[in-house]
């Protein structure tokens, strides 16, 4: 969906109140920092190795050794919930910096100009990615190219670039037609200056809460390739294989099937808030309301 | 009984004062003319009288319509009154039509809603009411879409649908500032006539002090919230009790104390020379074919500028100035002809070369618009430096000039430091205007430069332009829709229609004796508050 | 509406349609070399491909010579797109049978739950989102945006797993997975209703808040206000000018999202172990059946592009500015 592009019309300290004040944000934030934190944490600390099998203590549920119970080889789930936050947040977040690096300037460039030769091939390739559904193609890619968690950031980075062409480009349509644009054309500017110097700073909000969006559903398609078997590869816990592997338990042990899932969701539900919540500090039209 | 009455209204938003004290009255028939610039409160007493008022809003006092309460009201009985009682016509006529409903269903929605009658008689009433405001079934059936029809038209469909049931009382809130001159006299008519014919009261919106002077039997003059004078049209302006009034009547017809433009020296090149420019659009592919049609939008434009020669570009919407405004700031290559500046060719094709730009800079219409707002205005108005290239000043001198610049256009040096949000929309155009001095030009095109200004904002901001004119021997090209105001700020001042230059001339030449027929019936259509003023004279 | 349907069949605008016809045939063909350049070009030699390091050479150049792989690029390619138009999508290396006839027995599964999901897609979002933004910041609305808030992060596969592990594990309503075949046509459905579930969640749940935002957008524009001064209710605006309206941008949500939905199928059909298109590629990729994949994916993709064509003409039904008149 094109956003508007959202102007800013205070200084950046307002932005940092505003943000304070804001429920979704605040609540978004703190999710995803424990989510990141846990992530971080696993580099140094576990409370077991991820890998570390206990066969006799399989399938027990939480306790207070094993904070979130054992899986069906008796691998501490909660170290495995650490390790796999790394790898799902890694790949959310490099599939993302894939899709602003490649598809902000394809689409500036589009919008630039527009209407030419390159805006139209431009546009079409944006809509032939489109065109396939997603996890197919990541699916696909990673078949033939092999499983692992490079592929899988690979087949989602794709799918990023595009969005980010078509939002970037909306974003600097708008723009263009704007007088301090004009201005700036007339004092000589080029369109790369301009789409640098005046187009990029004022799309920056919009591509921000899209960039939390964006991770959010890279979590989600990182944990869908993992759960068909296509993401990092084990011994590396992630958290849609934890999901595979309870699929046949989970009658028998709904834990091991139940928190991954949760932990899916909460990091994804908190990135939405943040995006949401972004998306009305942003927003001129519900400032003024608020004023 | 008077027809409406308005008694200690006041409305507040949140805590926020809207609306105080306000008091009105309109007879049956009567037009009372709501005079205010922005922020003075008439849309809002508008909106309260229709019980519209945005959410958060709070009204007290009594609004009385024949004597019941509006605002004691339920919503649901509101709703009973609307288009019944009470109609309404907004501002912006692009936008006031539903795109996806034919014209018949939205004039007949106002009669099937409050269930006067069936479907068929409905449709009946809507062709009679299009009839009415001058849009004929025969050439406007009801099935047309708002899309296939103009401002105006558009405008005289949103009038119909507002008294298609005959109300009591129509509100029109700015129904003319967003149409062309002769468009606007056609609308004035049409709701003077429907005025007549219904024996309806109505209460005209506007800022326009010539407008209201032809049509109103009564004006309010609003301030801030207030209402600082009211009273018969012809006494209220002959008098000028209140200081604001007079303050008001003023800026209207102010003429800015001009030079005369210094004689050119022979052989001097003009400023600015355009040589038979042609500017043609390609309009979308309808047959994939054929190869698509084009559209002259300039159609060999000749004109000549002398130094410190203002001189003015009259148009409506679609005439084509605004293309050839910028065919000559160099912003879309030219499908025919020249432009030359001070001496150097333009061609926008290669993007005009920097040096060719430096003698030439542009104001703009809107004051929001033109400034990128995470920038500061030290930034802003030192943007033209950058075709100044290695030569552009630095450092100290650079600060000098910034100072230098906003001092000439009424500012302080100390608001370099300030963002554009931080001033008010006239403060705005003072700094486009120093933005476009700063390097110097001989040219400054102003494009609609003091449209979207209040009133008393606008003279200002003329008194400016005319002082820099004659102090530092600048030319302008003015372009505008607002014959009055290029009356007053330029020597020559051509006339452009359909793409071509249709009269051009002295300005007060071609003022007093017309000679297109173009310009004649621009002119005639144009409201000017002393003809107004003398006719209400003669009549009373 | 009627008019704008009876527009579309009365050819009145016989630009736009060739337009998109013209754009529908150019995508079709720019998947269909994409397709082609991955599953023939870039896994190298794709009879090695399927058949792995160990692979005799006999059985290689056997298998090149079935599969055509001897001719050019082109001729291949050529011969591929000749044969879909044709119906003939191949035989499959696995089973040894035409591919279109797998083809078809997948899709009496894929295509009624595809259209089952997107119904109840629509039927839950639309009230929901309608609901929402007449009631607009209201505690229904705000649980309304808290349900879906929840909807859009839970993955499906695992509401799916939790479905099961409710409805047919413990409640015994429905079964755990597998399709009994349309012979009984209540079974097929029963079968089909928790993995249609599955994948609906996540996908009204977006919908329900693209119509709420689309019809907040659309009320706080011009013609609303005129509607209002005309003496229309606040409800009556909403359904006779705001919903049309906001149709624009929801529809354009819909073709967007339906190759998600596509994708979510794919997995869904794994979890409840479904024989559909999603089982059929994916066990085509294990097999390493390119000639399978191959065509299932160009049958995916042409859905999208086909369900996305249907979404702009539905545009010109419901917008008039997009029909040109005589």
């Amino acid at each position: 969906m094109v956003e508007i592009a959202m102007l800013p019309a205070e200084r950046p300290d307002s932005y940092v109140r505003a943000a304070l004040r804001s429920p979704s944000f605040m609540i978004g934030v703190v999710i995803t920092a424990i989510f990141l934190l846990l992530a971080i944490v696993s580099f140094f600390w576990t409370p077991y190795s991820y890998a570390a099998l206990d066969i006799p203590h399989k399938l027990k549920g939480p306790s207070g050794q094993h904070w979130f119970g054992t899986d069906q080889f008796g691998r501490d789930i909660f170290s495995m919930i650490m390790v796999g936050a790394r790898t799902s947040i890694a790949v959310a977040l490099i599939a993302v910096g894939v899709g602003v690096v490649v598809g902000v300037p394809l689409g500036l460039a589009a919008a630039a100009r527009r209407g030419s030769l390159l805006d139209e091939i431009i546009m079409r390739a944006n809509d032939l990615v489109f065109a396939f559904p997603a996890l197919l193609i990541a699916v696909l890619i990673t078949a033939v190219f092999g499983p692992g968690a490079v592929n899988a950031i690979i087949a989602i980075g794709i799918f990023n670039i595009p969005v980010f062409a078509r939002l970037s480009r909306g974003a600097a349509l708008t723009l263009w037609t704007r007088e301090f644009i004009l201005a700036a054309r007339v004092a000589g500017k080029g369109p790369v200056r301009i789409s640098v110097e005046h187009i990029l700073p004022n799309i920056l909000n919009t591509l921000v809460v899209q960039v939390t969006i964006q991770f959010a559903l890279g979590i989600l398609a990182d944990a869908g390739l993992a759960y068909v078997g296509l993401g990092a590869q084990p011994p590396t816990p992630s958290w849609g294989k934890m999901l595979a592997d309870a699929q046949t338990l989970i009658s028998l042990a709904p834990h091991t099937a139940i928190i991954p899932g949760l932990a899916i969701v909460l990091t994804v539900l908190g990135l939405n808030l943040m995006g949401d919540g972004l998306r009305d500090i942003f927003d001129p039209r519900l400032r003024r309301n608020r004023q | 009984m008077t027809l409406l009455d308005i008694k200690g209204l006041e409305v507040d938003i949140g805590r926020t004062p809207i609306l105080r004290g306000i008091d009105l009255t309109l007879a049956k028939g009567e037009i009372l003319g709501l005079i205010g610039e922005s922020g003075s409160g008439k849309s809002m007493t508008a909106l309260a009288t229709m019980r519209l008022l945005p959410d958060g809003a709070e009204a007290s006092g009594s609004i009385m319509l024949d004597g019941d309460d509006l605002l004691q009201k339920a919503e649901r009985e509101m709703c009973g009154i609307r288009g019944r009682d009470i109609g309404m016509v907004f501002q912006e006529p692009m936008t006031a039509l539903d795109p996806l409903k034919t014209i018949g269903d939205q004039v007949a929605e106002t009669v099937l809603i409050h269930g006067r009658a069936n479907r068929a008689e409905a449709a009946d009433i809507a062709r009679d009411t299009l009839g009415r405001v001058g849009l004929p079934a025969e050439r406007f059936p009801l099935d047309r879409y708002p899309h296939e029809l103009s401002g105006g038209q558009r405008q005289r469909v949103v009038i119909a649908t507002a008294i298609a049931l005959r109300p009591r009382l129509l509100v029109a809130d700015e129904p003319t500032t967003a149409l062309d001159v002769t468009t606007q006299a056609q609308i004035l008519v049409l709701l003077k006539r429907l005025v007549d014919e219904d024996g309806m009261g109505m209460i005209f919106i506007t800022h326009d002090l010539a407008v209201v002077a032809g049509l109103a039997d009564r004006v309010a003059i609003m301030r801030q919230g207030e209402i600082v004078e009211t009273g018969e049209t012809g006494a209220v302006f002959r008098a000028l009790a209140h200081p604001y009034t007079r303050a008001l009547f003023e800026a209207s017809g102010h003429v800015p104390q001009r030079v005369a433009p210094p004689a050119p020296e022979p052989g001097a090149a003009p400023v600015l020379a355009v040589d038979d420019v042609v500017r043609d659009y390609r309009l979308p592919r309808k047959n994939l074919f054929r190869p698509p049609a084009t559209f002259r939008a300039v159609d060999n434009v000749s004109l000549t500028i002398n130094r410190g020669e203002n001189v003015g570009l009259v148009g409506e919407s679609g005439s084509g100035k605004s293309t050839l405004a910028r065919a000559i700031m160099a912003l879309d290559p030219l499908q025919g002809g020249a432009v030359v500046l001070d001496g150097e060719t333009l061609n926008a094709a290669a993007g005009a070369s920097p040096k060719a730009r430096r003698k030439m800079q542009v104001v703009f219409q809107d004051p929001y618009g033109s400034f990128d707002p995470r920038h500061r205005v030290d930034r802003l108005i030192t943007e033209p430096f950058h075709l100044l290239g290695s030569e552009a000043p630095t450092g100290a001198a650079r600060q000098a000039r910034i100072a230098e610049a906003l001092e000439t256009v009424g500012l302080s040096a100390a608001d370099a430091q300030k963002y554009p949000h931080e001033f008010s929309g006239g403060q705005r155009q003072r700094i486009a205007i120093a933005r476009a001095l700063i390097i110097r030009p001989a040219l400054i095109i102003l494009d609609e430069a003091v449209s979207a200004l209040d009133v008393s904002i606008r003279a200002q901001i003329l008194d400016l332009l005319a002082a820099l004119s004659g102090r530092l021997k600048l030319s302008y090209l003015f372009i505008s829709h607002d014959l009055h105001v290029v009356r007053a700020v330029t020597d020559r001042v051509l006339v452009m229609q359909a793409g071509k230059i249709v009269e051009s001339g002295a300005t007060d030449e071609v003022f007093r004796n017309p000679r297109h027929a173009y310009t004649q019936s621009l002119l005639a259509a144009a409201p000017s508050l002393e003809t107004a003023l003398a006719d209400r004279m003669q009549r009373a | 509406m009627g008019g704008g349907w009876a527009a579309l069949a009365g050819g009145l605008m016989p630009a736009f349609l060739l337009g998109r016809l013209a754009s529908l045939i150019l995508s079709l063909i720019a998947a269909s070399v994409v397709i082609f350049l991955i599953l023939e070009v870039v896994p190298g030699d794709p009879a090695q491909f399927m058949l792995g390091m160990n692979a005799e050479p006999q059985t290689l150049a056997a298998l090149r010579e079935q599969l055509g792989l001897n001719g050019s690029l082109l001729s291949r390619y050529l011969g591929w797109v000749f044969g879909m138009l044709h119906g003939d999508f191949g035989i499959s290396y696995t089973y040894r049978t035409p591919v279109s006839g797998l083809i078809a027995d997948r899709l009496v599964v894929s295509l009624p739950l595809a259209i089952y999901a997107l119904a109840l897609t629509l039927l839950i979002s639309f009230p929901a989102g309608i609901f929402a933004a007449a009631r607009r910041n209201s505690r229904a609305d705000l649980t309304v945006m808290g349900a879906t808030q929840l909807g859009v992060a839970v993955p499906n596969f695992w509401f799916a797993m939790l479905l099961v592990l409710l409805f047919a594990v413990t409640l015994r309503w429905f079964g755990a997975g597998g399709f009994p075949g349309w012979g009984d046509p209540w079974l097929a459905l029963r079968a089909l209703t928790l993995p249609a579930i599955a994948l609906a969640l996540p996908q009204a749940s977006i919908l329900t808040r693209v119509m709420r935002s689309a019809l907040l957008d659309t009320l706080g524009e011009d013609y609303i206000r005129s509607a209002r001064a005309k003496g229309l209710s606040g409800r009556q605006t909403l359904w006779r000018h705001a919903l049309r309206n906001a149709l624009i941008p929801v529809l354009t949500i819909i073709g967007l999202q339906f190759s998600f939905l596509l994708a979510g199928a794919i997995i869904i059909e794994n979890v409840f172990f479904l024989p559909g298109l999603g089982r059929l590629v994916f066990q085509g990729i294990t097999q390493r059946d390119l000639i399978v994949v191959k065509s299932v994916v160009m049958l995916l993709v042409f859905a999208v592009i086909f369900v996305n064509f249907l979404v702009d003409l539905s545009y010109a039904a419901i917008d008039p500015r997009l029909r040109r008149r005589r």
